[in-house]
């Protein structure tokens, strides 16, 4: 079956949620897992650092050179992401929907090619 | 059978507006890809073209297009693939129909590709689908459902060819990639898709309609939408909306004949020549208006509809029951507000309660403001002797309109309050 990448994106200059809040939304993000957990289309998924935290690479045949901070110099970074393995992109979309519920930021939906 | 040439071509022509998109959307899932359905139909009327002089129109045109289409995507693919799981589409494809016709006439009983009226709506649905683009919403269903050519579509929404077809192209690729389901939406989700697909339709016939009927390609639109509103409101009856919209256009299209005088020019439904409205599509509508208040939902589309329903009824302009759309309005206005309701409510207040209540109605919608909001404003100043100011309301809108039709009317309006 198709897998898709579900992106959240967060805006870095966003306050975050209050700590009650953000543990509302933790238990909601975590039942989403599971939830794909018991629906067998769960492959992935991996929550990330601030994108503060990034170093980019570069390289070509003579040097490598790296940089601090994020690739792309927007305000919009990914804060996380799920794989999964579904039918079609309306099923992907579906989880996604609920996805964008629990963790209460956008998502992304994308497919990967084919293997 | 013998028929002249010029009968083929015309039931030819005939055939491909009723039939294309029904048998576009059987193949497409059939071959589980939407160019190479659309190529196979392309081939089967040439083919047509080409054995139908000959032979006579099939009894069952639809179904032998259809037919002939998949046997020609079984070539296609022989002819044209290299790629082994290309061919093994075709082979199922060929065992799937051990029995397909060997002759093209013989597109009788069981041998025939059944196509089922629920392909149509999964194709409107694809089409309409929220992950595409509204702009290729439209261009997807006018070409897949229509099938209109990349320039008509390009003409018809005033973009150039190569804009268009990057648009189509680019739709069709998201589909390709994305693979979104050839199904009609579950229940919980119905009410959700049918928003763009209504809009859709919505914004085809409107595209036509205010183009005027100078345009031969316009009156196609207007036909093509109010097509693909029966279509839907015979394959969703329970939907209100749905038959609201296809009464909302049915109405509309009544007038369409009284809307531009010889010369091309705007004429407003107040000085329309109510005698020349089309009194079967009104029959009809009215029917559709009084079905979908029994059904109790109600919505967008109803309410505009029946906002022309009472239009219809009334047989001069004085003998409107500006009240009762003063009502419509307001319910529009919660249902969906918007700035062009809120003006077209303007319309109704002044007609209803005078130009101060139309002034004030028209004060406290937003800037920044449209043409349309000018001109009302520019009548109601006009009609509350204001007249310098609505010179000035005049002149503004004359300045902001892009439809040439439109804005020659404000022009002659201009010149009558000089």
């Amino acid at each position: 079956m198709p897998q898709y990448l579900l992106s959240v994106f967060y805006e870095d200059d966003v306050e975050p949620p209050p700590p009650e809040r953000m543990q509302q939304i933790m238990n909601d993000v975590a039942a989403h897992q599971q939830e794909m957990h018991d629906a067998g289309v769960w492959v992935f998924y991996g929550a990330l650092t601030d994108a503060s935290s990034a170093t980019v690479v570069r390289a070509d045949q003579q040097t490598v050179s790296m940089t601090d901070g994020p690739y792309a110099e927007a305000k919009e970074q990914i804060g996380g992401f799920t794989v999964i393995d579904v039918p079609d992109l309306d099923t992907a979309l579906e989880w996604a929907r609920k996805g964008a519920a629990a963790c209460t930021w956008p998502v992304e939906v994308r497919p990967f090619l084919p293997a | 059978m013998t028929a002249s040439g010029h009968d083929i071509e015309a039931t030819l022509d005939e055939v491909y507006r009723r039939e294309v998109g029904r048998c576009t959307a059987t193949l497409i899932r059939v071959l589980g890809d939407v160019d190479l359905a659309e190529d196979a139909v392309a081939d089967a009327f040439a083919v047509a073209a080409q054995r139908w002089p000959h032979t006579g129109i099939p009894p069952n045109p639809g179904a032998w297009i259809t037919t002939t289409a998949r046997n020609q995507a079984i070539d296609r693919l022989r002819r044209e693939s290299r790629r082994p799981s290309l061919e093994v589409a075709a082979t199922k494809l060929d065992d799937a129909h051990d029995h397909a016709p060997t002759t093209l006439t013989e597109t009788s009983g069981a041998e025939v590709l059944d196509t089922v009226a629920d392909d149509q709506l999964r194709l409107i649905f694809l089409c309409c689908h929220p992950a595409l683009h509204p702009d290729a919403q439209v261009a997807l269903t006018l070409r897949l459902l229509g099938g209109l050519t990349t320039d008509e579509i390009a003409d018809a929404f005033l973009v150039p060819s190569s804009t268009m077809g990057q648009r189509i192209s680019r739709a069709k690729s998201k589909i390709r990639d994305t693979r979104p389901a050839y199904r009609i939406p579950p229940p919980e989700r119905l009410e959700e898709r049918l928003e763009p697909v209504l809009a859709t339709v919505y914004l085809i016939y409107t595209t036509a309609h205010a183009a005027g009927p100078r345009d031969g390609r316009h009156r196609d639109l207007a036909a093509e939408s109010i097509r693909l509103g029966r279509l839907l409101a015979e394959l969703l009856p329970d939907e209100a909306e749905v038959a609201g919209l296809l009464a909302l256009m049915l109405l509309t299209e009544a007038r369409a004949a009284t809307r531009v005088d010889d010369r091309g020019q705007l004429v407003l439904l107040a000085d329309q020549d109510r005698r020349r409205w089309n009194r079967d599509l009104i029959d009809e509508g009215h029917h559709i208006v009084r079905a979908c208040l029994a059904l109790n939902q109600p919505g967008p589309y109803q309410v505009q509809a029946a906002i022309a329903a009472v239009h219809a009824d009334a047989p001069t302009a004085d003998a409107t029951d500006w009240g009762q759309i003063v009502d419509l309005y307001d319910l529009l206005l919660a249902l969906r507000p918007s700035a062009v309701v809120a003006i077209n409510r303007a319309v109704a207040i002044l007609e209803h309660a005078g130009p101060p209540a139309a002034i004030a109605a028209l004060d406290i919608i937003d800037p920044p403001h449209s043409h349309r909001w000018h001109a009302v404003r520019a009548e109601a100043l006009r009609r509350d002797g204001r007249i310098v100011e609505a010179r000035h309301a005049l002149v503004t809108a004359v300045g902001t309109t892009t439809n040439t039709t439109e804005r020659e009317h404000l022009e002659r309006e201009l010149s009558r309050l000089a």
